[in-house]
């Protein structure tokens, strides 16, 4: 019984660390090749939840629901990045800080206004409901369809970044954006492409998570912190170190909530142990963050500019 | 930029004065509309202001981008909450308490934070406010998320009843006015001169000798203490603490003050959170959803701001006085190659 | 003994060989030349020399004493000034503030809350003495971008002057600068010869010929010669590589 707790929770942490790294992948883009905070990442994730959410009520079709979210969120996001976003790249990070938080209010009103206060209800397709049998033990093969879409999108990244042209343009923009602009290539069609294709991945971990977790307002910002976390940790501008760092959040948050008050209890009075641990399971992820920073402040794969 | 003497033939210190004229007459003219919801709200403005001084110190002066804010705001609120909670009221004990935690907490949070730049300090400051959020949420025997009321406020004797909306105005006024004066020392002295010039060019100060850290992580730490004395006025103000006090939200709520109000000035600040507090509470009497509407406001804010509306407003008078000279922007300059020799 | 003393240093950016074993000894007081093309690594020599770039190889020796591992900070208050070949001034401050916050760094620790540095005459008087030097006292209370491009070598060189160096390092003083302009820097740097150790980095020869008493040039990041202006002038490979290109 002990183990298949701990085997759920580790197959728990390391689905967590795939939305994650949907989340962190285009973020530490935006971050380490535009140079820009984008706070409002939080806003696509949620924004491709609630587009997803909308169109299954209406289609009954989970895939559907996934293409409108993804699609809808691109949509939105590139028009943003056109109209107002990209005119901030010179400016400074506070304003962009700024800019940013008010895009966050502006959509947690707006999907309020649209749609209430109260969670929207979404459902995991049939096909993947119940659960799927490691031998004796069973896991919701919901939970596995997002690890796998995870490993998905980190494959056909990796491929992208490192096997095709676009890839190296990318590549060289993280390091030198001024050099490959002076090549002639259009960079401000690059960078809103860049933009809208994270707010994508963004919108597509929105739409997988939608059934197991509430869609309503506000529901990007705790989501937008863990995977600042994440980039923090893994190195601005490095999708392999969001990957690696994904993995590692998601485990140390998903184990350290299910076994702190556990571990606490053997060193720890019982009462002390039951009251202390939720609350340094929640922090253990800012403790391991200011860890690795101390260690290494540019993060585990920093990018040298 | 803050100048070094007041020049009164300019209109900027008769601004200035005004304004805190204003502010000093507050009770006067609350009393006078019968209306003490005015002086609570002033004291709330009064009280943001207090922080966001704090918080310009580090962010104007010092060019560090701070969404740590409001972590220390809730230290404070805490430390007289969770104080009051067990039976200390005495207001001297809770603020010796409060700048303690402050001070072990800025100086453990600005070691880490202070290692990176840009982005990562914003990141990790952000990071370590959500921290403490937590904890604060987790704390269920003080209210976790709902909050813990504060029965009995602070006790600072030989000082008026803190029940008395009048004196915890007095106070909070007092307490800025004091900031705000040692704020515009601290700008001139030596430190004050230090923290510029690693805003202005790092490696210029580097060169002349400068050691970063140290001078750095001290300004956090007076910004810190200066966030948590906000934070037990307010939990004075509003006999309330809660972990939304510590929420990002409310940390770019008053990275918003600073640079609606002006960074790098003295006034700056106050006037940021004068016209932030105003502008929602205008709003939200409008609508429901005022959001929807601040939040372009601060997008637009964002997008043309240079020098916040008190440099607007220096503009336009200066207009009036000398020949004007384009003021320096606030955005930043695109790093200097290093040319190949 | 040298005063400055490298030996070995290399610096690699990747594949690329920046610096590739250099050696100079520095007697006290010299002032030595460094030149060769665009590319040749000088500004990369200056950065190690300087702690803003750690070398991969190599040893530098001030006055006897390793200080490879000593940061910026810790080198300057050393001896090591350097002036910047893109000038690098504290905008948004004034000329006198620029050359204060220089004194300012020797005069003991900055953690001083209260007094206004405007009236402290041990931070004051040498700034403006260090102005005056350079005929800069009359622009010492402007804002240090309203400057002329002349002007602001002339401050850079007058903020290094400021930290009382043992060893200057100037990168391309007369960069950028008209005849006239040119002419008033070589004076000044001829008047400082013999009280400080320099290593000037510079593309005007005329200056180079007049001012050097001994010449290094660096080629890829090697040092092909090293000799006095005569020999220099009269040796193959430079020839080769750099003057018969001018």
């Amino acid at each position: 019984m002990v183990w298949t707790l701990f085997f759920s929770q580790v197959l728990n942490g390391i689905q967590l660390g795939m939305l994650l790294f949907l989340l962190a992948a285009g973020l530490t883009l935006v971050f380490g090749i535009m140079n820009f905070v984008n706070l409002s990442h939080g806003s696509f994730y949620m924004m491709g939840a609630y587009f997803a959410a909308a169109t299954l009520a209406r289609t009954d079709s989970f895939l559907l629901a996934g293409l409108a979210g993804v699609v809808g969120a691109m949509a939105l996001a590139w028009v943003i990045e056109r109209v107002a976003l990209r005119r901030l790249y010179s400016h400074d990070h506070l304003n962009q800080v700024l800019a940013t938080l008010g895009l966050i209010m502006f959509f947690n009103e707006l999907v309020r206004m649209i749609w209430g206060s109260q969670p929207l209800f979404t459902a995991p397709p049939s096909w993947a409901s119940g659960n799927f049998a490691f031998g004796d033990i069973g896991y919701p093969s919901y939970r596995l369809l997002i690890i796998g879409a995870g490993a998905a999108v980190a494959v056909g990244s990796y491929l992208l970044i490192h096997r095709t042209r676009i890839g190296m343009l990318v590549r060289a923009s993280s390091t030198h954006a001024d050099m490959v602009a002076a090549l002639g290539v259009n960079a401000r069609l690059l960078n809103t492409a860049l933009f809208s294709v994270g707010a994508g991945l963004a919108a597509l971990a929105g739409w997988l998570v939608g059934p197991i977790v509430s869609v309503q307002s506000g529901m990007g910002d705790t989501v937008l912190i863990l995977a600042l976390v994440v980039i923090v940790i893994g190195g601005i501008g490095s999708i392999r170190g969001a990957f690696y760092a994904s993995l590692a959040v998601g485990l140390v948050d998903t184990m350290g909530r299910a076994y702190m008050p556990q571990i606490l209890r053997g060193f720890l009075d019982r009462n002390v142990a039951d009251a202390a641990g939720p609350a340094l399971a929640s922090m253990l992820i800012y403790l391991f963050m200011a860890a690795i920073l101390a260690a290494k402040p540019d993060g585990l794969f920093p990018v040298k500019r | 930029m803050t100048p070094e003497k007041l020049d009164w033939r300019t209109p900027r210190p008769w601004l200035a004065a005004l304004l805190i004229g204003g502010l000093l007459l507050v009770p006067t003219i609350s009393s006078w509309l019968g209306q003490s919801f005015y002086l609570s709200f002033a004291t709330r403005i009064v009280i943001y202001a207090l922080a966001a001084t704090g918080l310009n110190l580090i962010l104007g002066y010092g060019g560090l981008v701070s969404l740590g804010g409001s972590l220390f705001v809730g230290v404070g609120a805490y430390a007289v909450g969770i104080s009051a909670f067990h039976g200390l009221t005495n207001g001297w004990a809770q603020l010796g308490i409060a700048l303690v935690i402050t001070l072990v907490i800025a100086v453990g949070c600005g070691l880490v934070s202070l290692r990176t730049r840009g982005i990562g300090f914003i990141m990790i400051t952000l990071a370590f406010g959500q921290m403490f959020y937590f904890l604060t949420v987790s704390l269920k025997q003080y209210g976790g998320d709902d909050g813990l009321p504060v029965e009995q406020r602070s006790v600072f004797n030989p000082l008026p009843a803190l029940d008395s909306k009048v004196a915890l105005y007095y106070l909070a006024l007092a307490v800025l006015l004091v900031v705000m004066y040692a704020t515009w020392r601290l700008v001139h002295s030596r430190f004050g001169y230090v923290l510029r010039g690693f805003q202005s060019n790092e490696r210029r100060m580097l060169a002349a000798g400068y050691p970063r850290l140290r001078y750095q992580l001290t300004a956090f730490v007076l910004s810190a203490l200066v966030c948590a004395l906000a934070g037990v006025l307010l939990a004075n103000l509003t006999s309330f603490t809660s972990p939304s006090y510590l929420s990002w939200q409310a940390s770019g709520e008053l990275l918003l003050m600073v640079v609606l109000g002006g960074m790098g000035t003295v006034i700056g600040p106050v006037l940021g959170a004068v016209v932030l507090l105003v502008l929602e509470e205008s709003l939200s009497g409008i609508t429901q959803h005022w959001m929807i509407v601040l939040g372009p406001v601060i997008l637009v804010v964002a997008l043309v701001s240079k020098q916040g509306l008190w440099g607007a407003v220096l503009q336009w008078k200066a207009r009036e006085h000398t020949a004007a000279a384009p003021p320096p922007s606030a955005s930043s300059v695109p790093v200097a190659t290093e040319g190949t020799a | 003994m040298s005063f400055l003393s490298i030996t070995g240093l290399v610096k690699r950016f990747g594949g690329l060989v920046a610096t590739d074993r250099f050696h100079l000894e520095l007697p006290k007081g010299e002032l030595h030349a460094l030149i060769g093309p665009n590319g040749a690594g000088k500004t990369t020599l200056m950065g190690q020399i300087t702690g803003e770039l750690a070398p991969s190889e190599g040893d530098i020796r001030l006055d006897g004493q390793s200080i490879l591992g000593w940061d910026a900070p810790r080198r300057a208050l050393a001896g090591i000034a350097r002036s910047y070949q893109i000038t690098q001034l504290l905008k948004g401050f004034s000329v006198l503030e620029n050359v204060q916050m220089m004194v300012q760094a020797r005069q003991g620790h900055s953690f001083r809350f209260w007094g206004p540095v405007g009236r402290q005459g041990d931070i004051v008087q040498p700034a403006m003495e260090a102005l005056d030097h350079m005929g800069l006292a009359h622009r010492a209370h402007g804002d240090v971008m309203a400057l002329a491009h002349g002007e602001h070598r002339q401050l850079e060189l007058a903020m290094a002057l400021a930290m009382k160096p043992r060893l200057l390092l100037l990168d391309e003083p007369l960069a950028g600068m008209s005849q006239a302009e040119s002419a008033t820097m070589i004076d000044l740097l001829k008047r400082l010869k013999g009280h400080y150790t320099i290593l000037l980095v510079e593309h005007d020869m005329q200056a180079v010929f007049s001012l050097a008493d001994r010449i290094s040039v660096l080629v890829y990041g090697r040092a092909i010669a090293c000799d006095t202006p005569s020999g220099i002038q009269r040796d193959e490979d430079v020839r080769r590589a750099y003057l018969g290109d001018e």
